[in-house]
C-alpha cells in the first residue's frame, strides 16, 4: 500500500469562534477515517461542501497533522513526523489545486513557477527540462515566458498539473481540478490526467463533487459526509448498487443530458436540508 | 404572438475582434431558452447585451434587441432604466460576489422594492418576507437580519432568486445560477427556478455549459461557438438528435455516470479547426 490512513481524526481551529485571548475552540473535521491507496490506483473522494473531502486530501499529504490515528506512507507512520523527516517525502507527494487562477503567482512566469518547484528540491531546472515538462501537458515551450493571466482556464490548469508532475511524484491529490472548467475543456484536462497517470504510474486521490466524472476516472470511490466515510468500494459496484440512501441521492441528483420527464420533481429520498442553512 | 425577446442579427466586438456574429434568437412568453457554449462562445455577452451591462470595451455594431417589440438599443437611458432591473432581471452566477457583504439581506432585498416599486419601508419588508417564504427559506425574518457570509451557498442563491422575482419581471436572465452549488442543492435550486418561472409566467434565458441542466429545465436551446449560432431548436429534439457536429461533440464531452465509457470525450481538434475556419470566413 502506498498511502494508508488508519482511524484518522483531524481537529482544526473553529474560525467562526471569536476570541480575544487564548485559543480558538477546535472542531473535529475528520472522524475516524480509514482509507488506502495502492500504487497507480485512483480513488475518488466525494461529498458535498463541508464533508471534509479537501481536509482529508490535505491530511493525506501531511499538510495537516492528524489529531488521532496513523498515516502510513509505504508502511512508515508519518502522522506526527517533523518537517525534516518529511522533507524527502515532499517531492513524492504533490497537489493540484482547484483554482489555478489563485494557486499560480500572477507575478511569475509559467517557466518561473515550474523552475521554483524543481529548484526547491535541487533538481535540474534548465529551460529544456521545463520545455519538456510543458510538452507533456500539451503546452508549447513559448508558454514559459507567459504569465498566468495570459492563459485560458484550461491552459492554467495544465500548468497546475505540470507543476505537480515536474517532480515525478508517486502520489497526487487533485482537488476539484475541473470544477471551474466548461465541459469541453474538462474532457481535455481529464484526458491529460489519465494519460499522465498511465505513463507515470501515479496514485491519485481525486477530490470531486461530480460523481459523473468520478465514475469515469476512478477505480474506487469514497463517499464522505460530515467528516466521516459513509460508503466505500469499487466505483462500478457503488454506482450499480449503492448501500446508503445518501449515495443514492447524490447519484440521482446529477442531471443527465437526456430528457427525463419528472426528474426535477422527484423528491430526494433523504430529504435532509443542508446543515449550514442559516 | 410577438416574442418577448427577439434578438435580430446582433453583431458585437472589441477592438481585438468580433465577439458576436449575426446572432438571431427569439424567446416566447413563458418559455425557457438555454444559451449553451463553452467560454468565449458569446453566451454571457448576449445576456449582458440584453441587460444593458456590456463592458465598455464591447461595442454593438449591428442588429437589434427587441423586448416586447421595443428596440432596447434605440432607447434613451431614462426609458431603458425603466425596464432594466424591473421588467428584465438577472439571477447571477456567483451569489457571494453578487451580494453586498457589508449589508444585511433584508436591506438588499428591500432596495429594489422601495426605489423601483415605490413601496414604503414596511410594505417592502412585508413583501421581502413573503418572497423569502416563496423561495422556501425557513425563518425568513431571521434571514433578513443576516449578512451574506452567514448563509450557505444554496441559501444565498435562493435570496438572489427572490430578488430577481421581486419586481415581477417579464424576463429573467439566469447566468449559470447553479454551477457553484453541490448537486443536491443544484437540483433544489433548479426546481425552485422552474416552479417560480411557471407560477409567474416569466420568460427565462438560461446561460449554461451543462447540457444535463439544459435537458432538465429548458424548452428550447441555442448552441453557440465563437459568437455564432450553430444550432437552435427544441431541447428534446437537439438532445435526442443533435444535427451540428459541435453539438454532438459537446454531448460526447459531457460526463455521464450511466455511460462512463461513452462520456468525457474531448472535442476533436479537427472539428475545432474547421469551426474556426467556418467562422472566420
Amino acid at each position: 500500500m502506498l498511502i494508508e490512513a488508519r482511524n484518522l481524526s483531524l481537529d482544526l481551529p473553529d474560525m467562526s469562534h471569536q476570541v480575544l485571548i487564548g485559543h480558538r475552540r477546535r472542531l473535529r473535521i475528520l472522524k475516524n477515517v480509514s482509507l488506502c491507496i495502492a500504487k497507480g490506483e485512483t480513488v475518488g473522494l466525494v461529498g458535498e461542501s463541508g464533508s471534509g473531502k479537501t481536509s482529508l486530501g490535505r491530511t493525506l499529504l501531511r499538510l495537516y497533522e492528524p489529531s488521532e490515528g496513523q498515516l502510513l506512507f509505504e508502511g512508515q507512520d508519518i502522522a506526527h513526523a517533523n518537517a525534516a523527516a518529511l522533507k524527502p517525502l515532499r517531492r513524492r507527494v504533490q497537489m493540484i489545486f482547484q483554482d489555478p487562477q489563485s494557486s499560480l503567482n500572477p507575478r511569475h512566469t509559467i517557466g518561473g513557477i515550474i523552475a521554483t518547484a524543481l529548484k526547491l528540491h535541487g533538481l535540474d531546472h534548465s529551460k529544456p527540462t521545463i520545455a519538456a515538462i510543458l510538452d507533456r501537458v500539451g503546452l508549447p515551450a513559448t508558454a514559459m515566458e507567459r504569465y498566468p493571466h495570459q492563459l485560458s482556464g484550461g491552459q492554467r490548469q495544465r500548468v497546475g498539473i505540470a507543476r505537480a508532475i515536474a517532480l515525478k511524484p508517486d502520489f497526487v491529490v487533485a482537488d476539484e481540478i475541473v470544477s471551474g472548467l466548461d465541459v469541453s475543456t474538462q474532457a481535455q484536462v481529464l484526458d491529460l490526467l489519465k494519460r499522465l497517470r498511465a505513463e507515470m504510474g501515479l496514485a491519485l486521490a481525486f477530490i470531486s463533487h461530480d460523481l459523473s466524472v468520478v465514475r469515469n476516472l476512478c477505480d474506487r470511490v469514497t463517499i464522505m459526509k460530515g467528516g466521516e466515510i459513509v460508503e466505500e468500494g469499487r466505483t462500478a459496484e457503488v454506482f450499480a448498487s449503492p448501500r446508503t440512501a445518501f449515495t443514492r441521492t447524490l447519484i440521482d441528483s446529477i442531471p443527465l443530458p437526456e430528457i427525463r420527464p419528472g426528474w426535477l420533481d422527484m423528491a430526494e429520498n433523504t430529504a435532509e436540508p443542508s446543515k449550514s442553512c442559516v | 404572438m410577438t416574442p418577448v425577446i427577439d434578438i435580430r442579427n446582433l453583431t458585437a466586438g472589441t477592438r481585438a475582434g468580433p465577439i458576436l456574429r449575426d446572432v438571431s434568437l427569439n424567446v416566447n412568453a413563458g418559455e425557457v431558452m438555454a444559451l449553451v457554449g463553452e467560454s468565449g462562445a458569446g453566451k454571457s455577452t448576449i445576456a449582458k447585451a440584453v441587460l444593458g451591462i456590456l463592458p465598455a470595451g464591447i461595442k454593438i455594431t449591428a442588429g437589434n434587441i427587441l423586448f416586447e417589440g421595443t428596440d432596447l438599443l434605440a432607447l434613451a437611458p431614462p426609458q431603458l432604466r425603466e425596464l432594466l432591473g424591473v421588467r428584465i432581471a438577472l439571477i447571477p452566477q456567483d451569489p457571494l460576489t453578487s451580494l453586498n457583504p457589508a449589508r444585511r439581506i433584508g436591506d438588499q432585498l428591500t432596495d429594489g422594492l422601495r426605489l423601483r416599486a415605490g413601496m414604503s419601508r414596511s410594505e417592502a419588508t412585508a413583501r421581502a418576507l413573503s418572497l423569502l417564504h416563496d423561495v422556501h427559506i425557513r425563518e425568513p425574518d431571521l434571514v433578513m437580519r443576516r449578512y451574506p457570509h452567514e448563509l450557505s451557498g444554496g441559501m444565498r442563491q435562493r435570496v438572489l432568486i427572490a430578488q430577481a422575482f421581486s419586481l415581477n419581471p417579464h424576463v429573467i436572465i439566469a447566468d449559470e445560477p447553479t454551477t457553484a452549488l453541490d448537486v443536491t442543492v443544484q437540483k433544489q435550486v433548479l426546481r425552485l427556478i422552474r416552479d417560480m418561472q411557471r407560477e409567474h409566467g416569466t420568460t427565462l434565458l438560461f446561460v449554461t455549459h451543462d447540457l444535463g441542466v439544459v435537458a432538465q429545465i429548458c424548452d428550447r436551446m441555442t448552441v453557440l461557438y465563437g459568437g455564432k449560432v450553430l444550432e437552435q431548436g427544441a431541447t428534446a429534439d437537439i438532445i435526442a438528435n443533435p444535427r451540428h457536429p459541435y453539438t454532438q461533440a459537446l454531448l460526447a464531452a459531457s460526463p455521464r455516470y450511466d455511460r462512463p465509457d461513452q462520456s468525457l470525450k474531448p472535442v476533436p481538434e479537427a472539428l475545432i479547426a474547421e469551426l474556426k475556419r467556418e467562422i472566420a470566413s
